[in-house]
C-alpha cells in the first residue's frame, strides 16, 4: 500500500490530530486544568482553520484523489472543509461556559471528543467517491449527535429529543441503504463514477425509486420536508450548543455531500429526475419551514422551522447545477452560519443565565440587555435577508445562481421562494418587535452574559456586518468555483 | 505613490465614526472630542501629503511629460459584480479637482473638530448632552464626503450623495429635543431626496444608453503605456454623443436624451447645492449646531452640486442647452439669495442665503465656461471660488458661531456694538467680509474677478447682472457687519457679565482660516486646475477692467453699507418704509416655503394622497390581510403533521418517499 497517499487527506489528519491532543488532555490533565478544555479545543480549531485559509488550501491546490479513487479532495472541497471549521470555531467557543456548568462537568471531555468526531465525518461525506465510505461518513456524523442531544442527563425533553432522533435516523439510513442496494443492483459498482458511467443509458422506474430514497436518505439530515418531521423536537430538547451544532454545521455539510453524490454519480439524470425531485422538495421545504415558524413560541423551535426554511434556499444552489449556484451555496452556507450562530449565542446566553427559551420571555429585552437583544436583531436581519447584512447578499447570489439557468420552471420556483422570504420577514420580525416594540415588564434580568459567549457573539455579529460588505470574499468564492475543475463536475 | 495611504485616508474616519459611536457614551467627553480631533489630524496630514503629491511630485502618473495634469486611479475595487458589464466598483480616483477637495475638505473639517471642542459646551464648562455622538457624526460626515469627491464611478458618487445626506439629517437634528431643529432636518432630507430621485434617473438614463458608471470611461481617455492612468478627453465626451444620436429615439420631449440625463443628473446637483427652487432647506439646516453649518451647509457638501457638474463637465459641453439652463439656475438663484439675505435678522440665515447665492456664483461660472473662451476660464474660477469661498464662509459661520455662543441669541438685534468686547471674532469676521465682498487682496476678489471675466467673455447680460450680485453681496455682508460690531453701543443685559472672546480652540480655527482667506488669492491656481488638466497662466487672461469694475461696485457697495449701518439712524427704516411690500416680500424670503407648503398639503395631500391611501387601505391592505389569513389557515391545516409521534413521523417518511419516487415515474415516463 501506498502509504503517501494519506497525504492527500491532510484535513482530515489535522482535525484527528486535534481530535487526539483533546482526548488525551481530557485524559492526563489535572481536574482544574480541565475546565481550559473548551478553550483548548477552540483554539486549536482555529488554528487548523487559519492554516487552512492560510496555506492554500493545505496544499491542496489541484484535484487529488487517493485510495482507489474511494477518497477526493480539490480546492473547492478543502474551502467547503473549511467553512465548515469556521462554524465549528464558533460553536466550540459558545459551548465553553454550558459545558463547564455544574452538571457538565464529568461529561465535558466526552462532549468535545464526540462533536469532533462528527465533523470528521462530515469530512468524509464530502470526500466520499464511493458510497462505502459515504456511509461510514453519514453513520460517524449521525450517531454521536444522537448522544450528544441527549447530553442534559436530567433533563427529560432532552431524552425524547435523543430517542426521536435517533429512532429517526435508523429509519432514514434503512431507506438510504435500501436505495443504495438498488443502485448497486443495477450499477454494479459503488464508484460515484463507475454508477455514473454504468446508468447511462439507463432510465428505469427502478432508478427513480432508487433515487427518490437516496434523496430522502439524506434529505433526512437536512431536514428537507416531508423528511423533517424529527427536527422540531429535537431541537427543542437538545442542549443549545448542540442545536446549534445541528443547524449550522451538520446542515452545511450534508449540503455539500448532496450535491456531490447528485452531481458525480447520477450527474446524468439531472433535468429528467432528480431536478424535479428537488424542485418539489424546495418548495415544499421553503413554503412548510416558513408556515411551521409562524406559530412557534419556543425560540429554539422556532430556530428549527426557520432552519428548515433556510435548508430549502440552499437547496437552491444545487438546483442551479452551474459553478455560480456552487459559489452562491458555499457563500450561503458561510452566511447562515454566522447569521444563525449569532441567533443561537444569544438563546444560548439568556438560556443558561435565566433558563428562558420563550419568545414572550424576550419582551422587552432592549431595555434590560440592549446588546443581546441588538445582536438579535441583526441575526434575524440577516437571516430574513435585510440589506446591507450579509443574508441579503447571500440570498440575492443565490437566486442570481438559481436564474443562470434561465428556464421558466426556475423563474417560478425563484418567485415562490422570493414570496416566502415575505412571510419568513414577518416572523423574523415578530422576534424584533417582541424585543424593541412590546413595552412589557421584561422577565429577564438585565446580566452579564460570560466572556466566551461575548466572543462568539461578536465573530458572528462582524460576519454579518462585514460579509456581504466586503466583496473580494464572495469574489474568491467565485473564482474557486469557476475553476476548470467543476467544470468538468458538472459536464460529465 | 502606494494605494495604502488612500486606503487610510477613507479607513480611519469610518473606523473613528464606528469607534466613537459604539465606544464613545462610555468615554469622557474631552477624550472623545479629542480622539476625533486627532483622527481627523492624522486624515488631514495624509490628504495633505497626497495632494502635495499629485501637484508638485512630477511623478509620471500624475503629470504628463507636456505637463497636462492627469487623472490616476489609485485603487478601484469590484464591489457588487452583476453581469459583465453592469458592476458597482469602490475606488479612489485623483485628479486636480479630486484633490483640491481632499484639502479643502480635511482643512475646513478639523478645524471644525477643533473649534467644536470649545464650542459644544457651556460657559461653566459642561459639554453637551451627545458630545461624543456629535464628534461619531461629524466623523461619519467627513468619511463620506472623502468617498464622495474621490469616486471613481458615479454609482459610488451617488452611494456617498447619499450618505452625506444622512450625516447631514443627523447633524442638523442634533439637538433633536428642539422641534424646529427635528423638522428642518427631515426638511432637509426630503427635500435633497427628491433631488436625487432626479439623479437617479438621470444616472439610470446615463448608464443605460453608455453602459458604463465609470467617469474614466464617459470623460476620459487612458494614457498609453499606463494602467489607471487617464487624461481628460473630449473624443470620448464625443463619443458618448453619438451613443445617444445613434439611437432610435433620441429626442423626448423636445430636448434630447442626453439633455435630459444631464438635467436630471443637475437636479440632485440643485438639491444639494440648494438652487432655486430646491433651496427652501438650507435656511432652515441652520437649525444645527454652528460648526457644522460651517462644514456641511457652507464649505462642503453644499458644493456637492457644484464638484458634480464640474466632474461631469465634458459630457455638459456636448449639450449647450444643458450648460444654459445652469447658467440661468445659478444667475436667478444669486440674485434671489442676495436680496434675500439684505433683509434677514438672525446672522445664521443671513450666512445661509450668502451661502446660496456664492454656490449660485460657482454654478454660472461652469455654466458659462466654454473652451473656445480663454480655454473654459470659468471651470477654473468655478473651481477656485469653491475653494476660497470654503475657506472664508466657513471663517464667517465659525465667527457666527463664536458670537452665538456668547451672546446666547442668534439676531443681531441681540449684538451691536461687540467689536470692543471681541476683538479677535471681530478682526477676522471682518476678514471674511472683505474676502467674500471681493476688496483686494482678499482671496473672494480674484476667485469671483475670474468668474465675473468669464460671464464677461460669455454674454454681456450675464456680466452685468452677476456684477450686480456681487454688489448685494459686499452689500449685505456689510450690513451684517456693521449691525453687529457698530450700530450702538452693547447693551449688556442685567445679570450678565460682559461678552467676551472664546478660548483657543475656538480662536484659532478663525485665526488660520481668516490668515487663508488673506493669502489663497495669490496661489496659482490655474497652474494646478483647469478642465483639461492643461496648465492654464491666469495672468495672461487677466482683465483689469472687469477687476477695476467689480472693485468700484464693491467699494460703492460697502460705502451704502457704511452710510446706513455704522451707526444708529433712520435711514434703514425709511428704507423699508418706502418699499415696504418689497421689504416685506423679501424678508420672508418671496413665499417659497408657503408655496410649497401650498402644494403639497393642498393640492398633493388632498387631490393625490386621499386617493392613495383609500386604495393603499382597501385593496393593497386588503390583499395583503387575505395573503396573511391563507397563510395561517395553510398552517393550522397542516398541524396535525407535528404530532410529536416517532410512529408518525416516520409513516409520513416513508410516505414521503414513495410519493416522491411515484409522482416522478407518473410525469416522466
Amino acid at each position: 500500500m501506498d502509504y503517501a497517499q494519506f497525504l492527500a487527506m491532510k484535513q482530515e489528519i489535522a482535525l484527528l490530530v486535534v481530535f487526539l491532543i483533546v482526548f488525551l488532555y481530557d485524559l492526563f490533565m489535572p481536574e482544574r486544568s480541565r475546565r481550559a478544555l473548551p478553550a483548548v479545543s477552540a483554539v486549536l480549531m482555529l488554528i487548523v482553520t487559519a492554516a487552512g485559509f492560510f496555506c492554500d488550501y493545505f496544499g491542496v491546490s489541484a484535484p487529488t484523489e487517493a485510495f482507489a479513487g474511494m477518497y477526493a479532495t480539490s480546492p473547492v472541497i478543502a474551502t467547503i472543509k473549511n467553512i465548515l471549521n469556521i462554524g465549528m470555531v464558533i460553536v466550540l467557543i459558545q459551548s465553553a461556559k454550558w459545558a463547564n456548568s455544574e452538571g457538565m462537568v464529568m461529561r465535558r471531555g466526552e462532549f468535545y471528543e464526540l462533536i469532533l468526531v462528527t465533523l470528521f465525518g462530515m469530512y468524509l461525506m464530502i470526500s466520499a467517491r464511493h458510497f462505502l465510505v459515504f456511509v461510514i461518513g453519514l453513520e460517524c456524523a449521525s450517531l454521536p449527535l444522537a448522544a450528544m442531544v441527549a447530553f442534559d442527563k436530567s433533563r427529560y425533553e432532552s431524552h425524547e429529543a435523543a430517542i426521536k432522533y435517533i429512532l429517526t435516523a435508523v429509519f432514514s439510513s434503512a431507506i438510504f441503504l435500501m436505495g443504495l442496494s438498488f443502485v448497486y443492483g443495477l450499477a454494479g459498482s459503488l464508484y460515484f463514477d463507475n454508477i455514473y458511467m454504468a446508468l447511462m443509458g439507463h432510465n428505469t422506474k427502478m432508478l427513480v425509486v432508487a433515487l427518490a430514497f437516496v434523496i430522502a436518505g439524506i434529505g433526512f439530515k437536512l431536514s428537507l420536508v416531508p423528511f423533517h418531521l424529527w427536527t422540531a423536537d429535537t431541537y427543542q430538547g437538545a442542549p443549545t450548543s448542540v442545536t446549534a451544532y445541528l443547524s449550522v454545521i451538520s446542515k452545511g455539510a450534508t449540503a455539500f455531500a448532496f450535491l456531490t453524490v447528485l452531481a458525480q454519480a447520477f450527474g446524468l439524470f439531472y433535468s429528467q429526475v432528480w431536478e424535479w425531485m428537488l424542485y418539489a422538495l424546495i418548495i415544499l421545504t421553503i413554503t412548510v419551514g416558513n408556515l411551521f415558524a409562524i406559530r412557534q413560541r419556543n425560540m429554539k423551535r422556532f430556530l428549527a422551522f426557520s432552519s428548515i426554511s433556510q435548508a430549502g434556499y440552499i437547496m437552491l444552489g444545487i438546483i442551479a447545477y452551474n459553478a455560480l449556484g456552487v459559489a452562491a451555496m458555499m457563500f450561503y452556507i458561510l452566511v447562515y452560519i454566522f447569521s444563525n450562530l449569532a441567533a443561537f449565542g444569544v438563546i444560548g446566553a439568556i438560556e443558561n443565565a435565566t433558563g428562558r427559551v420563550s419568545m414572550d420571555d424576550y419582551n422587552g429585552l432592549y431595555k434590560t440587555n440592549p446588546r443581546l437583544a441588538f445582536t438579535m436583531m441583526l441575526a434575524m436581519f440577516s437571516l430574513a435577508g435585510i440589506p446591507p447584512f450579509a443574508g441579503f447578499f447571500s440570498k440575492f447570489f443565490i437566486f442570481t445562481g438559481a436564474l443562470q439557468a434561465a428556464s421558466p420552471a426556475m423563474y417560478v420556483l425563484v418567485l415562490i421562494a422570493l414570496i416566502n422570504t415575505i412571510v419568513s420577514l414577518y416572523y423574523y420580525l415578530l422576534v424584533v418587535k417582541a424585543m424593541f416594540i412590546k413595552d412589557d415588564e421584561c422577565v429577564i434580568a438585565p446580566f452579564r452574559s460570560a466572556c466566551s459567549e461575548r466572543i462568539g457573539m461578536w465573530i458572528a455579529v462582524a460576519g454579518i456586518i462585514f460579509l456581504g460588505l466586503v466583496s473580494p470574499i464572495y469574489d474568491s468564492l467565485i473564482a474557486i468555483a469557476q475553476s476548470s475543475e467543476l467544470s468538468s463536475f458538472f459536464l460529465k | 505613490m502606494s494605494p495604502v495611504i488612500p486606503v487610510i485616508i477613507l479607513a480611519l474616519p469610518l473606523f473613528m465614526f464606528i469607534f466613537l459611536g459604539l465606544c464613545g457614551s462610555k468615554m469622557k467627553h474631552p477624550v472623545a472630542g479629542f480622539l476625533g480631533t486627532l483622527g481627523l489630524g492624522v486624515v488631514m496630514v495624509l490628504s495633505y501629503y497626497t495632494a502635495f503629491t499629485y501637484f508638485f511630485s512630477g511623478a509620471p502618473e500624475f503629470i504628463s511629460a507636456a505637463g497636462e495634469r492627469l487623472q490616476c486611479v489609485m485603487f478601484d475595487q469590484t464591489w457588487l459584480q452583476f453581469t459583465d458589464t453592469l458592476y458597482i466598483s469602490l475606488g479612489f480616483f485623483l485628479d486636480p479637482i479630486s484633490a483640491m477637495m481632499l484639502v479643502v475638505i480635511t482643512t475646513v473639517s478639523f478645524m471644525v473638530h477643533l473649534y467644536s471642542l470649545g464650542y459644544m459646551r457651556d460657559h461653566h464648562g459642561v459639554y453637551e448632552i451627545g458630545f461624543q455622538r456629535f464628534y461619531a457624526f461629524l466623523s461619519l460626515f467627513t468619511f463620506s464626503m472623502l468617498g464622495l469627491v474621490v469616486a471613481t464611478n458615479i454609482f459610488q458618487m451617488y452611494i456617498f450623495w447619499e450618505l452625506v445626506g444622512v450625516s447631514s439629517y443627523l447633524l442638523i437634528g442634533f439637538y433633536y429635543r428642539k422641534p424646529s431643529a427635528v423638522s428642518a432636518s427631515k426638511k432637509a432630507f426630503i427635500v435633497t431626496r427628491f433631488a436625487d430621485l432626479g439623479f437617479l434617473i438621470g444616472i439610470l438614463i446615463l448608464s443605460f444608453y453608455t453602459g458604463t458608471f465609470d467617469f474614466t470611461l464617459l470623460t476620459s481617455a487612458p494614457v498609453e503605456g499606463m494602467s489607471g492612468v487617464y487624461h481628460v478627453d473630449i473624443n470620448t465626451a464625443e463619443g458618448i454623443l453619438s451613443t445617444f444620436t445613434s439611437h432610435p429615439a433620441p429626442v423626448f420631449m423636445g430636448a434630447s436624451v442626453l439633455t435630459w440625463a444631464l438635467v436630471l443628473i443637475f437636479m440632485g446637483g440643485m438639491g444639494k447645492s440648494a438652487m432655486m427652487p430646491l433651496h427652501i432647506w438650507l435656511p432652515d439646516a441652520m437649525e444645527g449646531p454652528t460648526p457644522v453649518s460651517a462644514l456641511i451647509h457652507a464649505a462642503t457638501m453644499v458644493v456637492a452640486g457644484v464638484y458634480l457638474v464640474a466632474r461631469l463637465f465634458p459630457l455638459f459641453l456636448m449639450e449647450e442647452s444643458a450648460l444654459v439652463i445652469v447658467t440661468v439656475v445659478g444667475a436667478l438663484t444669486a440674485f434671489y439669495a442676495a436680496v434675500v439675505a439684505c433683509t434677514q435678522i438672525d446672522i445664521k440665515r443671513v450666512l445661509a442665503f450668502s451661502t446660496i447665492s456664492q454656490i449660485a456664483f460657482m454654478m454660472v461660472a461652469l455654466g458659462v465656461a466654454r473652451p473656445e473662451h480663454h480655454e473654459s476660464l470659468g471651470y477654473m474660477a468655478s473651481m477656485f471660488h469653491l475653494f476660497t469661498h470654503a475657506m472664508f464662509k466657513a471663517l464667517l459661520f465659525l465667527g457666527a458661531g463664536a458670537l452665538i455662543h456668547a451672546i446666547g441669541s442668534n439676531d443681531y438685534t441681540a449684538m451691536h456694538g461687540l467689536r470692543k468686547h471681541m476683538p479677535i471674532t471681530h478682526w477676522t469676521f471682518l476678514i471674511g467680509c472683505l474676502a467674500i465682498a471681493g476688496i483686494i487682496p482678499f482671496s473672494g476678489f480674484f476667485s469671483k474677478d475670474e468668474i465675473l471675466s468669464a460671464c464677461g467673455s460669455y454674454s454681456t447680460l450675464v456680466y452685468i447682472w452677476m456684477s450686480l450680485v456681487a454688489g448685494l453681496t459686499a452689500f449685505y455682508m456689510f450690513r451684517l457687519y456693521y449691525l453687529i460690531f457698530w450700530w450702538k453701543e452693547h447693551e449688556i443685559p442685567a445679570g450678565h457679565h460682559a461678552p467676551h472672546d472664546q478660548p483657543w480652540t475656538m480662536s484659532l480655527p478663525l485665526i488660520i482660516l481668516a490668515a487663508i482667506s488673506c493669502v489663497a488669492g495669490f496661489i496659482p491656481f490655474g497652474k494646478l486646475v483647469s478642465w483639461n488638466g492643461e496648465p492654464y497662466d491666469f495672468m495672461a487672461h487677466f482683465d483689469w477692467g472687469v477687476a477695476s469694475v467689480s472693485l468700484a461696485v464693491a467699494v460703492a457697495a460697502i460705502a451704502l453699507a457704511t452710510v446706513m449701518y455704522r451707526k444708529e439712524n433712520a435711514l434703514p427704516a425709511k428704507f423699508k418704509n418706502a418699499l415696504p411690500n418689497l421689504w416685506k416680500w423679501a424678508h420672508l424670503r418671496f413665499y417659497w416655503d408657503e408655496l410649497y407648503m401650498f402644494i403639497t398639503h393642498k393640492i398633493i395631500f388632498n387631490g393625490v394622497c386621499r386617493a392613495l391611501a383609500w386604495f393603499d387601505r382597501h385593496i393593497i391592505d386588503g390583499t395583503m390581510d387575505a395573503f396573511a389569513a391563507i397563510t395561517h389557515k395553510a398552517s393550522d391545516v397542516i398541524k396535525p403533521m407535528q404530532s410529536g409521534q416517532v410512529q408518525m413521523y416516520t409513516w409520513l417518511y416513508v410516505i414521503g418517499a414513495l410519493l416522491l419516487g411515484g409522482i416522478t415515474i407518473l410525469c416522466l415516463m
